[in-house]
C-alpha cells in the first residue's frame, strides 16, 4: 500500500509526462494486488486488462501525439500550489478523524461472504442487467462521440 | 489475509484520492490532470470493494458497482483525450492556462 | 503396462512431490510451502529460455527447408548447439545506449516484455495436474497479463528518442490491441462451453470419446479456432502480421535502438508469447493435455509444436499486411465474425445435434459472405492524365 503511495505521489510530481503515465501504470498495478488481497480476483484481473491495457494505452498515444520528442521540461505546478496542499491537508485530517470515530458495521458474516467470477455473471445479468445495458449504450455513445471529435476535417474541394 | 482492518484500507484510498485531488487541482498539463482524475476515480473504486468486503452479505454488488465505475473512467478517458487532441490540433498547446479565450 | 504409463505420466508431479516430502521430514510447514512454490517458479524459469532457444533454432531449420536449404547445420549435429552460439554472440555485443535516450525508461522497457511473457507460463497447463498454479480466473488472468507487454513496447519506443521507433512502436501497439479483442472473444465460447475460467477444467471439460469432444471439432469451435490463432500470431507480431518490426520498412521499428543483451531479451519475450499463445490455444480448442497412449504432458507439448510450425509455415509463406489491411481485417472481419461465434455457440447449447450443425453452417456461411462483401477493397478511381504534347 505505501508503494501504491509512493507511485501516486510519482504520478503527480515529475515533470516528464510520459514518467506520470508511468508511475500511473504501477500504480494500477498495484491497486489491483490489493483487489487480491480483498478476495475480488475477478476485479482485479479486470482492472488490469481494462486500465493497464487500456486507459493507460490511451493515455500514452495522446501523450505522444502531443508532446516534443526532446522535450524540454517545463514548470508542472501552477501558481496554486500552495493553498491545494493547505486546504486538502485540512480535507484529510478532517476526514481521518472521522473515519476513525464511525462505529463501521463491520460483521462476522459478511467477512465470511465470497463470491466468484460465476456469482458475478449470475449478478450482473440477473438483478444488475438494466444497467448492463445501459452502460453498453453509453460505451457506444463514448465510442461514437470520440471518433467524431478526434477525426481530422476532411480537407475542402479545391474548385 | 484479511487481518487488515477497514479503518487502514479506508484512510489509504482517502491519502489516494487527496494526491490525485491534488495533481487535478496543480497540474498545467491537461493530460496530467487527466491522469490526476483516473487516480481519483480509482481510489473510490477501492472504497467500493474494501466495503463489499467486509460489511456487505453480498459481495457482488460492491464488485459490480466497482466494475461499471471502472467502465465509466475508462470512457470519461476516452473522451477527455478525444478533446485534448482536438484541442491541440487547434491550439498547438496542452497546458491548461494558455487556452484562456472565454476568460474574462 | 498400464502402471508405467500413468508413472511416466506423473513423473513431475511425483518427483516434486517426493522432494517436498524429503524436505518436510526436518524443515517447518512453512519452508515446505515455500519450496513447492520455487520449484515450480524455477522449473518455469529453467523451461522458458530453454525452449525460446530451440523454438528460434526449429524456427531457422523450417524456413530452411521451405526455402529449399538447410537450416543451421554446423554448430553441432543438425545444429543443435547453435542457440548456444547464438547466447554468446548476443551476451557479448556491446550494449549502445543513444546519448539522448532516457537511461531508465530504456534498461526497463526489454525487462517488462520479458517479464508478463514468463508470468503466462504459471496458468498452462502443461500436463494432468501439472499447471504451476491453477487458478480460478486463470484464462482471465492470461488476457490480462497479455495486456501488459503493450505498456512496455511504448516504453522501448518513446525512450529510445527517434522518430522510426516511435512510429514502429505506435504501430505495434496499435496493432496489438486490435488483435487483442477478437483474441479474447474468440476464446469466449470455450469458456462458455466449460463453465470456469480455469485452464485446468477447460481441458478436463474436453474429455472422453477418443478426442471427439474437443471443442475444435464443433462449428464454433473451429471458427473460434482459426480466428484465436490468428489473433495470436499478431499478437507475437510474427509473419504475416510482422509489418511494425519488418526490416524493410521500419528499420526494425521498435527496438531500433536496442542492441546486445536488451535485444536479445525483446527476441525472447516474442519466442516465449509464440510458445504461451500456442499452448493456450491448444488447450482452449484442440485439447490440451488429453491423448491416448503417451503421457499428458508429450501430448501438449506435440500439440503446441505442431501449432509453432504451422505459424513458422506462415512465415515462410504469407506475405506482409499492409498496416491499414491490418487494422481493417482485426475490426471489420474478426470481430463481428467473433460475435456472431458466440451466438452459435449459444444455438448449439440449446438445440439437437444435427439441426445445430445445420443451422451453425447456414449462419456462418450467410455471414462470411456478408462480410466478404462489405470488406471491398478500397480501389482509387481510374484517373485520366492529359499528357502536354
Amino acid at each position: 500500500m505505501a508503494a501504491i503511495l509512493v507511485f501516486a505521489l510519482g504520478v503527480v510530481t515529475f515533470r516528464n509526462l510520459f514518467h506520470c503515465a508511468l508511475c500511473l501504470a504501477a500504480a494500477l498495478i498495484g491497486t489491483a494486488g490489493i483487489y487480491i488481497a480483498l478476495q475480488a480476483e475477478f476485479l482485479a484481473g479486470v482492472q488490469i486488462l481494462l486500465y493497464v491495457g487500456g486507459v493507460i494505452t490511451l493515455v500514452v498515444f495522446a501523450i505522444m501525439l502531443t508532446e516534443h520528442l526532446a522535450g524540454k521540461t517545463v514548470r508542472q505546478n501552477n501558481a496554486q500550489s500552495l493553498p491545494a496542499i493547505v486546504g486538502l491537508a485540512g480535507f484529510v485530517t478532517a476526514l481521518i478523524a472521522l473515519i476513525l470515530k464511525t462505529p463501521w458495521p463491520v460483521t462476522e458474516a459478511a467477512l465470511k461472504a465470497k463470491t466468484s467470477a460465476m456469482g458475478l455473471g449470475e449478478a450482473l445479468m440477473g438483478t444488475y442487467v438494466f444497467p448492463f445495458e445501459v452502460i453498453s449504450i453509453v460505451l457506444l455513445a463514448a465510442l461514437i462521440g470520440t471518433v467524431v471529435i478526434a477525426k481530422k476535417d476532411a480537407p475542402e474541394e479545391r474548385p | 489475509m484479511i487481518a487488515i482492518p477497514l479503518q487502514h484500507i479506508l484512510i489509504f484510498s482517502l491519502l489516494l484520492f487527496a494526491i490525485g485531488l491534488y495533481g487535478a487541482l496543480v497540474r498545467r498539463n491537461i493530460i496530467g490532470i487527466l491522469i490526476s482524475i483516473e487516480l481519483m476515480v480509482n481510489a473510490s473504486n477501492i472504497n467500493l470493494i474494501a466495503f463489499s468486503k467486509y460489511t456487505s452479505l453480498s459481495p457482488e454488488t460492491g464488485q459490480i458497482f466497482a466494475l461499471f465505475v471502472i467502465a465509466l473512467a475508462a470512457t470519461a478517458a476516452a473522451v477527455g483525450l478525444a478533446i485534448v487532441l482536438a484541442l491541440y490540433r487547434i491550439r498547438k498547446t496542452v497546458q491548461a492556462d494558455e487556452v484562456h479565450l472565454l476568460k474574462w | 503396462m498400464e502402471n508405467i504409463g500413468s508413472f511416466i505420466d506423473m513423473i513431475f508431479v511425483t518427483a516434486k512431490a517426493w522432494i517436498l516430502a524429503l524436505l518436510g521430514q526436518f524443515l517447518p510447514v512453512w519452508i515446505v510451502v515455500l519450496a513447492s512454490i520455487v520449484i515450480s517458479g524455477v522449473a518455469i524459469l529453467c523451461l522458458g529460455p530453454v525452449i525460446m532457444m530451440y523454438l528460434t533454432l526449429l524456427e531457422r531449420k523450417v524456413i530452411g527447408r521451405i526455402q529449399n536449404r538447410y537450416g543451421p547445420n554446423r554448430v553441432g549435429i543438425w545444429g543443435l548447439l547453435q542457440p548456444i552460439a547464438d547466447g554468446i554472440k548476443m551476451f557479448t555485443k556491446e550494449d549502445i545506449v543513444p546519448a539522448n535516450a532516457d537511461k531508465l525508461i530504456h534498461l526497463l522497457a526489454p525487462i517488462m516484455t520479458v517479464v508478463p511473457a514468463l508470468m503466462i507460463f504459471v496458468v498452462v497447463p502443461f500436463g494432468r495436474q501439472m499447471t504451476a498454479a491453477d487458478l480460478n480466473i486463470g484464462f482471465l488472468y492470461f488476457i490480462a497479463v497479455s495486456s501488459i507487454t503493450i505498456l512496455p513496447i511504448f516504453m522501448a519506443s518513446w525512450s529510445s528518442r527517434n522518430k522510426y521507433s516511435l512510429l514502429g512502436g505506435m504501430r505495434t501497439a496499435a496493432q496489438l490491441i486490435s488483435y487483442e479483442v477478437p483474441m479474447t472473444l474468440a476464446a469466449v465460447p470455450a469458456i462458455m462451453m466449460s463453465q470456469s475460467l480455469s485452464t485446468n477444467t477447460i481441458v478436463l471439460t474436453q474429455a472422453g470419446s477418443f478426442g471427439l469432444n474437443w471443442f475444435i471439432f464443433t462449428p464454433w469451435g473451429i471458427v473460434g479456432f482459426i480466428v484465436f490463432f490468428l489473433c495470436a500470431t499478431a499478437e507475437c507480431n510474427r509473419p504475416p502480421f510482422d509489418l511494425p518490426e519488418a526490416e524493410s520498412e521500419l528499420v526494425a521499428g521498435f527496438h531500433t535502438e536496442y542492441s546486445g543483451m536488451k535485444f536479445a531479451l525483446f527476441y525472447m519475450a516474442e519466442y516465449m508469447n509464440a510458445f504461451t499463445l500456442c499452448g493456450i490455444a491448444a488447450t482452449l480448442f484442440l485439447g490440451g493435455w488429453q491423448g491416448p497412449f503417451l503421457p499428458s504432458w508429450v501430448w501438449f507439448f506435440g500439440k503446441t509444436l505442431a501449432l509453432i510450425c504451422i505459424m513458422i509455415w506462415f512465415r515462410g509463406t504469407f506475405p506482409r499486411f499492409r498496416v491499414d489491411h491490418l487494422m481493417a481485417f482485426a475490426w471489420k472481419f474478426l470481430l463481428p465474425l467473433t460475435l456472431v461465434n458466440i451466438l452459435l455457440t449459444a444455438l448449439w447449447q440449446f438445440t439437437s445435434a444435427s439441426a445445430a450443425w445445420l443451422f451453425s453452417i447456414m449462419i456462418l456461411a450467410a455471414m462470411l459472405y456478408m462480410l466478404v462483401k462489405l470488406n471491398r477493397v478500397f480501389v482509387p478511381e481510374k484517373r485520366n492524365y492529359v499528357l502536354a504534347d
